[in-house]
């Protein structure tokens, strides 16, 4: 049983998410120090400098997109009580089902039908076949978990570099059209997410150049239908109840099993979801190492986030804004690598994962006291 | 003393009761005031008992008369609150675990504090290692087995895993463990409750091989009839406290039981006569068998007819808890069978299924079962029937429904606050007891199982819960109720089955003596009594 | 496969083992207490930097390796502080070290030495060389024995340390008092603790010996298999040593065997691409990926079982 509960909500989902990113930037602000560099100016920029730009704001809600899908995957499988690593490779592997209906189907669709017609319909093809195939690898480690009780922990993180060695063969040998220098498919132009400059080209507009898509919007549709999930419905409920109690789950006549495959579906498709925005947006061709570790930037902005949908959606902004402002970090302050994105990730996980409990006896004799 | 030898001269009988007497002038441990608080639970109540040295001292009491936290702080696992531990007369502070042994004390837990994976002799010694390697140790060890094993008949591999010896040994080498660390006082918990009868008749000769060197031993235990059997003295508890010590010699069963159960002031139920109608659980030969294939529910029989509460007395532990399990579908019968409502429950008859059919369970847990404490206590309250088509169609969950449904049940079970939206843990225990039996009364089930409909429930929630029974009872419903509680199964039930060890001890009805109910429950069958 | 690549692949098995058995080694000791731990990977990582910063400055291997292992036993530290005294989660820790090491040796490193996270290059006095024993040349030129003797015997201190620690730590843990106490921590902490024995005390030395062999691990990498410590350059082979410990079923002797085995399918998929068998032509990636799904299967229970010691990964909390 959790003693959480004996703090008011709003420090438990506010106060304790501020405390422990305060403590992150103050110690990431020593390492700035340590390196030489004004840790003031590099917060200044790395918090600031974004914001005042258009596209600033662009490549924020960009890198957001990708991680509210892993962060939704990350926090879909806490609630059922499992801790899926294998975002990243769930992620990855997706590619394959998103960029197959864009390099197969959609030319055949697009002979047949109007382009207009034919890209959407292509689109949502690799739309479920990214959810799918995202899905089928999560829900493996899945099984292994609800059927043979191997750890889901361990076997997430095996398939994880599975899934790069799968990756790695399939774009080499399959995907990589012959006499091709680079490791890479060949452009998916049939199944093609427009960027926000495209979009605004369209209409006359003149956006500053930016990853941004639509795809943003999928990602809140998709922290919507988390929400929804969670909490609205019946399976929602048993998900929820597995998670908090697998005893009265079974009491309940909840079979946790079938709980823990669905779960690792709906985690593993979530993430899936990454690839469907990062294959057919931005990169419009199917590549390698595309996820660049937003799996794992996903188990930060869950546990900062709450795992709560609304918090996923502002955790991942946040760490959308890092990643944006890391790198105009590195651009002013030569000195300053962005990896200094990874360092506070890797603070936020430490303080708001695995030292949770840390202020929780200290801020409990303070609302005691008050109350 | 020696007045009493002078006046009979010298005889066997005498000499020996002299000697016994002599030992116990300094006793081996005495715990004085001793109190000890959990929260609001009063653990200990200034218990204060004296045990004499070379004697088998039994400590007897239902659960949670507070035997086990006695025991606990004497091996230091514990730190009394108040109060004062002497051994050999001298006043001694036992911090840890580690202090006790140091003194000689050694436990026998009930959960025994083996590591599986070792073979006999690494658990021996572990913690009396004597040196950086273990080589020598062992070899000590092993000498030090043969020794035991010639002396107290405690045969076992020094060479074997663990793991894989069966229980009764398994505690042989929990009580090797203490002799070889010097223990002159061995506690044991509950030691037979995992044992088979044969096992436990070795147990016994050993324990009485180790008072006869001179060992002192404590038995925890709620069997009156291994108390008869081995002790020298018995003090008993009740609630916390000791209330009552007796010579074993001079005493007897009954005596023992009512001490133990006490004579209550029974919560009288205002019931008329019960009209059963046909039945509606029929369980025959019904037995559970546990991954180590010990029989917790053994060959259990007997029925339960619309409009009639059917009570089951006995000290928990004894195969309820594994009963209402397979009656309820959450485990699988090994053998025998269940029948509701003129139907078998057959393997594939999930809670789920068997719920739909009309069988509503309040856990005997509520915490671990019966809600969920990070849940609001609408969700707790549609906990087994999220799937009942009046909260919302197909996939969904309609949040008003459940919350609108939650707010009357928890009107008409006046569930303090009556707010669906609060966390289940915020509850009392008296309200989180009502929104459990108000779900599972909502349901209009034809079958209610109840285990522990009170526990940790204050009184005015009680007298609710009882008389919401009751009403059930009369509205032609068949109730199922255990209880470790003997006042509350006499004052609702109108017949009560006694379990214990597994088995059916017999059935009374509720006006039987309540001696002679306590003497089932601690597994005196009549001819005993 | 031709064969006389073979000397040179069993060589190169043997150095790419040694990382392996380092980590593993470190893995067993800490999870055999009862802490799982999946920061060895970041550890390593941290080892590596250290180790070649400081032999970098000081112009000694002795030293970088000294402060790799202390900055290890530092983040072990941290990984116990949150598992043992906050009873956090041992995986989130994990991870949580795996990320702020990924971070940190860039960050200092492009900070310090402005090549993109990449440490100088280091001089042969300030790495581990092969060991030059009396006669080690005409050894190695004899005919026969000589190819055979360097595959086994052409190694830095650090390998030879590797694999002396196998013996070493299988012995410990068998033979002595500290052996038998941490495994009965990782089994049963608290039939440790009513034996009077300090469970914390326990899992904070197996921390800290994880840390010690993790940092000789990253020192090797950077200071005795490359000349320099470049960004992620452990590579993943902290989870590879993990994987092995699980395929090992958590025993060092097999563990010995796990990180050979794991080690050769490296060096193969570095000596080729694409391996025949049979005609049938293999890609590197399988090798890649072997380990992986050979402990897969092994952990599903498909073909015998890996079973962890039963406490890892719980805190141990005496009052339930």
């Amino acid at each position: 049983m959790s003693t959480r509960s004996d703090l008011p909500a709003w420090v438990d989902i506010g106060l304790i998410p501020a405390l422990n990113l305060v403590i992150a930037f103050i110690m990431a602000g020593l390492v700035v120090l340590i390196i030489g560099e004004n840790p003031i100016k590099a917060l200044a920029i790395l918090l600031g400098e974004p914001l005042f730009s258009l596209q600033g704001w662009c490549n924020i809600l960009y890198y957001a997109t990708n991680f509210i899908f892993t962060g939704l995957c990350v926090s879909v499988a806490f609630h059922a009580g499992l801790f899926n690593i294998g975002g990243e490779g769930q992620a990855y592997v997706a590619g394959l089902g998103a960029a197959t209906p864009g390099l197969i189907l959609g030319g055949a669709l697009a002979s047949i039908l109007p382009n207009a017609l034919s890209q959407p319909i292509t689109l949502l093809i690799c739309l479920i076949g990214s959810f799918i195939v995202g899905g089928l690898w999560g829900l493996f480690p899945g099984y292994l978990q609800a059927k043979r009780g191997s750890h889901i922990v361990i076997t997430t993180i095996m398939l994880n570099f599975i899934a790069a060695s799968l990756m790695q063969y399939m774009i080499n040998r399959v995907y990589r059209p012959t006499g091709n220098q680079a490791v890479e498919s060949r452009a998916i132009n049939d199944a093609y997410i427009w960027n926000l400059r495209e979009i605004g080209n369209l209409f006359g507009a003149k956006l500053p150049s930016t990853p941004l898509t639509p795809v943003i919007f999928i990602a809140l549709l998709a922290a919507f239908a988390v929400w929804y999930l969670l909490w609205r419905t019946k399976l929602g409920y048993e998900i929820r109840t597995v998670g908090a109690n697998q005893e009265a789950a079974i009491y309940a006549g909840i079979s946790p099993p079938r709980i823990i495959m669905i779960t690792m579906m709906i985690s593993g498709g979530v993430a899936g979801l990454l690839a469907f925005h990062e294959v057919l947006g931005p990169q419009h061709k199917l590549l390698l190492e595309y996820v660049q570790g937003a799996g794992f930037v996903g188990i930060a902005v869950a546990l900062m986030g709450r795992s709560h949908p609304v918090g996923i959606v502002l955790a991942a902004l946040l760490f959308g804004l890092l990643s944006e402002g890391g790198t105009q970090l590195s651009f002013e302050i030569q000195s300053i690598s962005k990896d200094l994105v990874v360092v506070i990730q890797g603070l936020v996980v430490l303080f708001m994962g695995a030292l949770e409990q840390a202020f929780h006896p200290l801020l409990q004799k303070f609302f005691r006291q008050e109350s | 003393m020696a007045r009493v030898a002078g006046i009979f001269g010298g005889g066997v009988f005498i000499l020996s009761h002299l000697t016994a007497l002599n030992r116990g002038m300094t006793p081996a441990i005495e715990l004085i005031n001793i109190d000890k608080r959990f929260g609001a639970v009063h653990a200990n109540n200034n218990v204060s008992i004296a045990i004499a040295a070379g004697t088998i001292h039994g400590i007897i009491g239902e659960n949670g008369a507070g035997k086990s936290t006695l025991m606990s702080i004497l091996f230091g696992f514990y730190q009394a609150d108040k109060g004062e531990c002497r051994l050999r007369g001298k006043p001694e502070k036992i911090k840890s675990s580690t202090d006790a042994i140091a003194l000689g004390i050694g436990m026998v837990h009930q959960h025994f504090m083996l590591v599986e994976p070792f073979t006999v002799l690494e658990n021996i010694i572990l913690g009396a290692e004597g040196g950086a390697l273990i080589g020598p140790a062992l070899d000590k060890a092993r000498a030090a087995l043969k020794h035991l094993a010639d002396e107290y008949e405690l045969d076992v591999d020094p060479d074997a895993i663990v793991g894989e010896l069966p229980v009764g040994l398994q505690q042989r080498v929990e009580i090797l463990k203490a002799l070889y660390k010097g223990a002159e006082v061995l506690i044991l918990d509950e030691p037979t409750g995992v044992l088979t009868p044969a096992e436990a008749d070795h147990l016994f000769r050993i324990l009485k091989q180790l008072r006869d060197q001179g060992k002192t031993i404590i038995l925890i235990t709620h069997k009156l009839r291994e108390i008869m059997a081995i002790t020298d003295r018995v003090s008993v508890m009740r609630r916390g406290e000791v209330v009552a010590e007796f010579d074993t010699s001079k005493t007897n069963v009954g005596e023992l039981a009512e001490a133990m159960v006490g004579r209550r002031v029974l919560l009288r139920v205002e019931k008329t006569r019960a009209k059963p109608g046909n039945v509606v659980l029929d369980v025959r030969h019904l037995t559970w068998r546990d991954k180590k294939n010990i029989a917790r529910v053994d060959d259990v029989s007997f029925n339960v007819r619309k409009g009639e509460i059917v009570g089951i007395a006995g000290v928990s532990g004894n195969g309820q808890s594994e009963l209402l399990d397979v009656i309820t579908g959450i485990a699988k019968a090994s053998s025998g069978e269940v029948i509701f409502k003129d139907q078998p429950v057959g393997i594939k008859d999930s809670p789920a299924e068997l719920r739909k059919r009309g069988l509503a369970h309040v856990p005997e847990d509520r915490h671990h079962r019966g809600l969920i404490s990070t849940f609001t206590a609408a969700e707790s309250a549609i906990l087994g029937y999220q799937s009942n088509p009046a909260l919302g169609k197909g996939f969904r969950l309609n949040r008003d429904a459940v919350v609108a449904q939650s707010l009357k049940q928890m009107q008409e079970f006046d569930v303090r606050p009556a707010d669906p939206h609060l966390k289940s843990a915020k509850f009392s225990g008296g309200n989180q007891q009502k929104i459990i039996l108000a779900r599972e009364i909502g349901s209009n089930p034809d079958l209610l199982i109840v285990g522990q409909p009170t526990r940790g429930v204050d009184i005015g929630a009680i007298e609710f819960i009882h008389r919401r029974l009751i009403e059930l009872r009369d509205q032609g419903k068949a109730i199922l109720l255990v209880s470790v509680e003997l006042d509350e199964i006499r004052s609702l039930s109108d017949r009560i089955l006694v379990m214990f060890a597994g088995r059916v001890m017999g059935e009374r009805p509720p006006s039987a003596d309540e001696r002679e109910l306590g003497l089932l429950m601690a597994g005196v069958g009549k001819e005993a009594a | 496969m031709e064969f006389a690549l073979l000397p040179e692949i069993l060589s190169s098995t043997v150095r790419m083992s040694v990382p392996l058995i380092l980590a593993c080694i470190a893995g067993l000791w800490s999870e055999r207490s009862g802490v799982v731990d999946i920061g060895l990977e970041g550890k390593m990582l941290v080892g590596a930097f250290s180790a070649a910063a400081a032999a970098s400055y000081f112009h000694s291997p002795w030293i970088g390796l000294l402060l790799a292992i202390l900055v290890c036993i530092m983040f072990s530290l941290v990984h116990g502080y949150a598992s043992i005294t906050q009873r956090g989660n041992q995986v989130v820790s994990g991870v949580a070290i795996n990320m702020l090491a990924a971070g940190l040796t860039v960050v200092i490193g492009n900070s310090w030495y402005k090549q993109g996270g990449r440490t100088p290059q280091l001089d042969d006095a300030s790495r581990f060389l092969p060991i030059n024993f009396p006669g080690r040349d005409a050894l190695f030129e004899m005919d026969g024995v000589g190819p055979i003797a360097k595959i086994f015997l052409d190694h830095s201190v650090l390998a030879f340390i590797a694999f002396a620690l196998v013996p070493l730590s299988a012995w410990a843990l068998a033979k002595t008092r500290f052996g038998l106490r941490l495994r009965a921590v990782g089994e049963n902490p608290q039939a440790v603790d009513t034996a009077g024995i300090s469970v914390a005390r326990l899992r904070y030395q197996a921390v800290i010996i994880a840390g010690v062999l993790c940092g000789i691990a990253g020192a090797y990498l950077s200071t005795a298999l490359q000349t320099s410590f470049v960004r992620d350059m452990s590579a993943g082979r902290g989870f590879l040593a993990l994987t092995a410990l699980i395929f090992a079923n958590w025993r060092a002797w097999p563990a010995l065997g796990a990180c050979l085995l794991f080690g050769f399918l490296q060096a193969v998929a570095n000596f080729m691409q694409g391996f025949h068998l049979f005609g049938v032509e293999i890609p590197v990636q399988v090798f890649n990926a072997l380990p992986y799904i050979m402990t897969i299967v092994l952990l599903a229970g498909f073909i015998g079982k890996s079973v962890p010691p039963k406490a890892s990964g719980t805190p141990y909390s005496k009052d339930r």
